[in-house]
């Protein structure tokens, strides 16, 4: 019975554990390694990343939010240890400048095409046959047969 | 509208070619760091030379200082080493060195071989307040002033031009305030 009640807390401090393990895991793949800064916190093996993720873990264990952490390390760190940049004024360029490119992109393109329906088609096969008189056409069609 | 043909495609050329031109002389590994203009963070730490007496971020009030973060065990702190001690021959502004993840035995032999530049020195066994001073490569140099309020960081080691063109300028405007 006791033997029961102990291995029934242990699964659930386990399960604790696993669910902590989880969102540590997600969390330190959304920060940057100030040193290897082409890494994650979750992938290096820096020391620096290793006290990092112990920090970390010690803050989410003390009951801090995943914005808790985060703010923690971006007031030591700057954005930088941020994979997604906040949206904010420095960087309204980088999350909307590729909208605004698309949309000018966009209007570029229906302008061209615009302009060139209102052109006379240069391919007009019916229209401009019409026009050739009947002894260009006899000719043209002789050189054809040849 | 005709002259926007070629003139808009070169137009965004040349301020790519201008981004691309100022990316060139930038060090993507120094992380301008968002503690400048900002207090201190406050620490206690043991002294290294005697473990019993801590120094803290208080004690330092009044004065502008240096914080200098180095380690027995980092390389290019070697480099930066002789530029200290003649700082500290200058007599100029006080540098308090910062054992970073250092073993106190390993800091004090460290300090007799290459001479102790500090006017005191403090350790940092687990890094703790390097995580609060946002240290990610030492060595770093701050520069603090008067209120406690750091003014400047320089990541990696020290240099003279450095030195001369940014740190005591700096450091003589503060002293004046």
């Amino acid at each position: 019975m006791l033997f029961a009640i102990a291995l029934g807390m242990a699964a659930v401090a386990a399960r604790g554990d696993l669910a902590l393990d989880a969102r540590l895991k997600t969390l330190e793949n959304e920060l940057r390694c100030l040193v290897c800064q082409n890494q994650t916190l979750a992938e290096s093996n820096a020391p620096l990343a290793e006290d990092l993720r112990k920090e970390v873990r010690e803050l989410a264990v003390a009951g801090k939010s995943d914005d808790d952490i985060r703010a923690y390390l971006v007031a030591r760190y700057g954005d930088f240890v941020l994979y997604k940049p906040p949206v904010k004024g420095t960087t309204y360029a980088l999350w909307f400048g590729p909208f605004v490119l698309l949309a000018a992109g966009i209007v570029a393109w229906f302008t061209v095409l615009r302009r060139r329906a209102r052109m006379p088609a240069d391919d007009a096969p019916d229209d401009a046959l019409a026009t050739i008189d009947a002894a260009a056409g006899a000719r043209a069609r002789a050189l054809l047969d040849d | 509208m005709r002259w926007l043909r070629w003139s808009l495609p070169l137009a965004i050329f040349l301020v790519v070619l201008g981004f691309l031109f100022v990316g060139l002389f930038r060090d993507p590994r120094e992380v301008p760091s968002p503690l400048i203009g900002k207090p201190a963070p406050a620490f206690s730490l043991a002294q290294l030379h005697r473990p019993e007496q801590t120094l803290t971020t208080q004690d330092m009030r009044g004065q502008v200082w240096l914080l200098n973060v180095w380690a027995s065990w980092c390389v290019s702190c070697k480099v930066e080493h002789p530029l200290l001690v003649d700082l500290a021959k200058a007599n100029v502004v006080p540098v308090i060195g910062l054992a970073y993840k250092d073993r106190p035995e390993d800091g004090l032999a460290w300090l007799a071989a290459n001479g102790d530049p500090y006017r005191l020195s403090i350790v940092d066994r687990d890094g703790r307040v390097g995580i609060d001073f946002g240290v990610y490569g030492v060595p770093e140099t701050f520069v603090i002033d008067k209120g406690g309020v750091i003014r400047y960081k320089q990541i990696g080691p020290l240099t003279a031009d450095a030195l001369r063109q940014t740190i005591l300028p700096l450091v003589r405007e503060l002293q004046k305030s």
